[in-house]
């Protein structure tokens, strides 16, 4: 399978990096070649926040991935960062409850799903995160649900374990949406 | 004929080897020297002892005794002490330092140790100045001294004020005994002698830091003969460093320094609120009782209360 | 076999270190080691171990040496700015022969520099961190597992040649995740009779000390330590070797660059440019054996750093005139990419056609 090089973009709380977990995790499970960068230091706190999930069956060079093949954008700002970035051919996930201009190139595609308001509508505040993670099995199809299913069980702390269920709905609506 | 009896009045403590030490004639270091191993002889902690020399004149101290040592980077001995305590609780540990590594280039260390409560002994020796390195200006040294870096006097507009480590410290919620003592006569050595006694005792029952500070001469870089020297003492520095106690948490009326610090913050509630977390881990650490009954177990281990020969 | 687990470099570190006996660390807060130290701060005390957050740097290192005296396995982390300050301690405990293990997760400098990852400490560590006629053995882990993997055998190469030793990582692979499989823990460690914790009228008295008044007796510790030395460049060199048998030109990298090399060298090899990749492991000693050996087929070398050209200096101190030898860097915290190292590679081969 192609190399898939995801950057996940947003606001530092919505869940980015988590999302990013679960998608590395899904790959672990499949025992391919994973890693998981963040973005770290000022910027985390308020302003953009990001990280790279690279999921390869080649050992993998740079963790920090700098022309992804996916970008989900959780707000405008990181949108404009990354939009450019992205290979032709490749993909953005947009957030559209919270982002309003949609890029114009014609060599990839976007898919523009409310995330935000789709979880709040569902019961599942927070967890837009993982509903877009769910957009991002069904138009790639980088896993098996069950392995994302797994990965969801694998990546919530034990003290959490109570949201497993609540995370599990979310891919559900991320796949169906 | 009746043989004469022999009766031994005076000889070199166990724990003290028996070499020459680089010390200057009249120097007030190998009379505190000679205090610290006659307490570490008669609390019989020698085999149990682990001690720490500075950088300064005392830097040879490894040399001096005959318990294990460490020699410390300048001004770092409180650091290393924590370093060894913290690996062996249930040994002593003490720090021997001079004003310019303790109160100078190691404050942070000697501040941060203080209030960590540690549980060590730090010997203090305040000469005013740099014995080692020709006679400069030292922390302590007092307003209008004259030192090699101070020639017109201690500028205080300049070069600012001493510190009173005592004073300073006395202010920490870790520490547990503080004492100023001095060494010039057969009575205020049989006090200093007591006060380290005290310090070394303090260890031994885990009631926390405790530090003694030894206002001290140095004939070689003032200038004077030692008896002159203890007179320019007499009248210049204990003055501005009094002697006495500073902080003594169980002649307060407290088991232990942790017990001194949680009545003075009695009134606030997070200091004094329920941890069960910590609960569990201390729980969890061996108690002394069960590390005095693994060693007892393990032969040679033991160590005779008094002397012991090796 | 362990279950792989996704964990932090920093933390597959610290995990590592507990595993391997570590029950001492103490350390200052610095971006990007700052998850080694929360992670320690968290298991320390349910080991039964102790986690202090010291007041400084330089207070940390020589709490170090305490602890390696007292015959602990022991370590401590930091980054750039933090190594720096512990120099004086790495210095002295060097001098008195003790073991342990320090981090150093790299970020820009000099100064207080970036918080981006770097590799511009590499003069450093392996040029003597701190005064006097020393060296320590340096790791560059490439990897997560890597950096367990070091993180647990370097407490045994510290106590076997009683010297500090260093993983030298950098923020990217302190911060990012991997696959990781856990060393098993360690039941039995290394006696160490050498070591102060009171001689209990047992054994005559051990002293950890580094000062030597007379010059002779100094000269001659320094010469053991230095036979110790050769032992460990004889026995200790470490490297991984990528498509070097027949390669024509050999890319240099260590650690994050390495990653970046490798792809670039990927990519060259599919455009038919004879290219390998050589990783150094261990740093110091330099393992000077192996690149020395392809200098019998290599024709050009290209170091690439995260910094302004430090280990060319070996690179070039090893292949002594044998080939060219270029280097290729980004510093500050900027990451060189694949695209820019595979123009590098492109270049030198068209030179070789020449």
């Amino acid at each position: 399978m192609e190399e898939m090089r995801v950057v996940f973009a947003g606001f530092g709380g919505q869940g980015l990096l988590f999302a990013g977990k679960v998608v590395a995790y899904a790959g672990l499970i499949e025992d391919r070649e994973v890693s998981w960068l963040p973005s770290y230091g000022p910027e985390m706190r308020g302003g953009t926040a990001n990280c790279s999930v690279t999921v390869s069956d080649e050992p993998i060079g740079s963790p920090l991935i700098m022309d992804p093949t996916a970008l989900i954008a959780m707000n405008q700002p990181s949108l404009l960062k990354f939009e450019e970035t992205v290979v032709p051919g490749g993909i953005i996930l947009a957030d559209t409850s919270l982002i309003t201009r949609i890029p114009e190139r014609d060599d990839i595609t976007v898919f523009e799903l409310e995330a935000t308001n789709m979880a709040e509508d569902a019961g599942l505040k927070g967890l837009a995160n993982i509903v877009l993670v769910g957009k991002l099995l069904k138009e790639t199809g980088f896993c098996s649900v069950e392995s994302i299913e797994a990965a969801i069980r694998k990546a919530v702390p034990p003290r959490k374990a109570a949201l497993i269920e609540k995370n599990l709905q979310a891919l559900k609506l991320g796949m169906e949406g | 004929m009746a043989q004469a009896e022999e009766k031994l009045v005076y000889e070199r403590p166990h724990s003290l080897a028996p070499v020459v030490t680089n010390y200057c004639p009249g120097c007030t270091h190998g009379i505190v020297n000679r205090l610290v191993a006659e307490v570490i002889d008669e609390l019989g902690i020698e085999g149990d002892t682990i001690g720490v020399s500075p950088v300064g004149c005392s830097v040879m101290m490894y040399n001096f005794y005959n318990c294990d040592f460490l020699e410390a980077a300048h001004g770092r001995a409180p650091a290393v002490a924590t370093g060894v305590k913290r690996v062996h609780p249930d040994k002593v540990v003490f720090a021997y330092q001079g004003d310019g590594d303790l109160a100078s280039i190691g404050m942070a260390e000697t501040v941060h140790a203080a209030t960590r409560g540690e549980k060590i002994t730090i010997i203090f020796i305040n000469n005013a100045i740099y014995g080692m390195t020709g006679g400069q200006m030292a922390p302590t040294s007092l307003p209008n001294q004259v030192t090699q870096t101070s020639p017109y006097g201690r500028d205080v507009t300049t070069a600012g004020y001493p510190v009173r480590v005592c004073e300073l410290l006395s202010s920490l919620d870790g520490v547990a005994y503080l004492e100023r003592v001095c060494v010039d006569s057969p009575k205020n050595i049989r006090k200093a002698k007591k006060a380290i006694k005290k310090a070394f005792q303090n260890q031994v029952d885990g009631i926390g830091y405790s530090l003694v500070e030894v206002v001290s001469t140095c004939p070689t870089n003032w200038g004077m003969t030692p008896t002159d020297a203890f007179e320019w003492m007499r009248e210049n520095m204990l003055p501005y460093y009094p002697l006495g106690v500073y902080r003594d948490v169980v002649a307060e009326g407290y088991a232990n320094a942790a017990e001194a610090a949680a009545a003075r913050a009695a009134a606030c509630p997070i200091a004094m609120a329920e941890n069960p977390q910590l609960d569990e881990i201390h729980a969890a650490l061996p108690s002394k009782a069960k590390v005095e009954a693994a060693q007892a177990a393990v032969p040679g281990l033991n160590t005779p209360k008094e002397g012991g020969d090796r | 076999m362990a279950e792989k687990v996704l964990m932090k470099g920093n933390e597959a570190i610290a995990e590592s270190a507990i595993r391997a006996g570590c029950r001492f660390f103490f350390g200052y807060p610095i971006t990007p080691q700052t998850e080694l130290a929360a992670y320690m701060a968290k298991r320390m005390p349910k080991e039964g171990g102790t986690y202090l957050q010291a007041e400084s740097e330089v207070a940390a290192i020589n709490m170090v040496y305490g602890a390696s005296a007292a015959g602990a396995r022991v370590m401590t982390s930091s980054s750039s700015p933090g190594v720096s300050l512990k120099s004086e301690g790495v210095s002295y405990i060097a001098g008195a022969d003790l073991p342990c293990l320090i981090i150093n997760i790299e970020r820009g400098g000099p100064g207080l520099g970036s918080i981006q990852p770097s590799q511009s400490d590499y003069w450093q560590a392996t040029r003597a961190l701190g005064h006097g006629d020393f060296q320590m053995v340096v790791y560059a882990p490439s990897t997560v597992q890597e950096m367990a993997d070091l993180a647990y055998s370097a407490f045994d190469i510290a106590d076997k040649y009683r010297t500090p030793v260093m993983i030298l990582g950098d923020g990217m692979l302190g911060q990012m995740m991997e696959p990781v499989e856990l060393p098993e823990r360690r039941t039995e460690l290394p006696e160490k009779p050498w070591a102060t914790t009171g001689h209990g009228n047992a054994r005559p008295k051990n002293v950890a000390n580094s000062l030597y008044l007379v010059a002779e007796e100094l000269e001659r510790t320094n010469f053991e330590r230095f036979e110790r030395y050769a032992q460990i460049k004889a026995t200790e060199q470490m490297c991984e070797q990528v498509d070097c048998d027949d390669a024509d030109i050999i890319v240099v990298a260590f650690g994050a660059s390495s990653r970046i090399a490798r792809t670039a060298v990927r990519y060259a090899r599919e455009e038919g440019i004879k290219v390998g990749l050589f990783r150094p492991i261990t740093l110091w000693p330099f393992p000077a054996d192996a690149l020395s050996a392809t200098c019998d087929h290599a024709k050009a070398f290209l170091s690439v750093e995260m910094n302004m050209g430090q280990m060319v200096d070996d690179v070039r101190l090893v292949v002594n005139g044998r080939a060219p030898v270029d280097f290729y860097g980004r510093t500050g915290g900027v990451i060189p990419t694949p695209a820019e190292v595979l123009d590098k590679i492109r270049q030198i081969n068209e030179g070789l056609g020449e």
